[in-house]
């Protein structure tokens, strides 16, 4: 099973342009229906499908979402 | 593993570098020029020499990069950073220098320190963003600027018999004794940032060696510009400027 990761969004510095939408291969971005203070409508998460690629992260323009990834389990 | 574990300092796998600084950068939503910075600061990042990098910021929408990379940073007049470069290389040899212009700046008014700067094979590394259009001043037809594109000042699109050819200034340089790594990549995907990212990585470490002018070009894309969302304009990019401006290395290193 692939390994299992998670994405972090700084809302306040998203311009909502999407790019991150389509870099996804999981699906797990889609845009806010609330805007930010910038008036955006913001990237978020929404669904546990993440699998911590980073591929969002590296094409994201503004370098808003920091990814995470657990460790692989150890063999024994 | 539950979720709230997964976010945690130790497995952490992507965050923005520390060569970048923390300030919101003022270009347009889904601007190609955000991940190019990011993808020329990772590489300044692996390989160490951030203390020793010295940067020069063309004029353009670009202008304001040296508020994004925290390296030293000088901007230079219109189209002259390749001239600048020079200077600062010859004075301080051991410095890893850069200039970062787009196509207005280093294939219009510029054209002359470029192909000069190269010609000479200054051990600088020239990053050279395409996105075809004077994107800071409202759109207007740059030399990049395709056959039948349509821009502010040619709006019924580009006539090659009254406005000229598309300049491919990557191609021209590339024909000069003095450059020594000259390619062309993207960064509206993964794979391509990431590629991006090798060749900037690379061509600074030819710097290293002494070995002549590297010209890393990277066709962008400008949503405003254009007159498209983010989306509509990486797509158009693909199917209209990469067949003009084809991906890959157009002169390496013979080992």
């Amino acid at each position: 099973m692939a390994r299992k990761g998670d994405v972090v969004i700084n809302i306040e510095k998203c311009k909502g342009c999407e790019v991150c939408l389509s870099a996804c291969p999981e699906q797990v971005l889609a845009l806010s229906n609330e805007v930010n203070a910038k008036g955006y409508h913001y990237a978020v998460k929404v669904n546990s499908n993440c699998i911590g690629c980073a591929n969002c992260a590296v094409v994201c323009p503004d370098a808003v979402i920091t990814v995470y990834r657990e460790k692989p389990a150890r063999k024994k | 593993m539950s979720e709230s574990n997964i976010i945690n300092p130790e497995n952490l796998v992507y965050d923005k570098t520390s060569v970048m600084t923390d300030r919101v950068l003022h270009y347009c939503p889904g601007c190609g020029h955000g991940t190019a910075h990011r993808m020329l600061a990772e590489a300044i990042d692996d390989l160490g020499i951030q203390g020793d990098t010295i940067g020069v910021a063309p004029v353009g929408c670009s202008v304001l990069a040296y508020y994004y990379f925290d390296v030293d940073m000088q901007q230079a007049a219109h189209g002259r950073a390749p001239a600048v470069a020079t200077g600062i290389k010859r004075t301080m040899p051991e410095k890893y220098v850069f200039t970062y212009q787009g196509d207005g700046d280093l294939a219009a008014i510029g054209t002359a320190e470029t192909i000069h700067a190269c010609n000479r094979g200054e051990n600088i590394l020239i990053v050279f963003i395409n996105n075809g259009i004077y994107g800071m001043t409202g759109g207007q037809m740059a030399p990049t600027t395709l056959e039948g594109m349509k821009s502010s000042t040619s709006p019924r699109g580009r006539d090659i018999q009254s406005m000229g050819n598309p300049l491919k200034i990557t191609e021209l340089v590339a024909q000069l004794p003095g450059t020594y790594y000259v390619t062309r990549h993207s960064v509206q995907k993964p794979a391509n940032a990431r590629k991006a990212k090798r060749a900037l990585k690379k061509a600074l470490e030819y710097q290293k060696e002494n070995k002549g002018t590297c010209l890393v070009e990277i066709v962008a894309n400008c949503p405003s510009g254009w007159k498209m969302t983010p989306a509509q304009s990486n797509q158009w990019m693909e199917e209209n400027m990469f067949p003009f401006y084809p991906l890959g290395d157009i002169k390496v290193p013979s080992e």
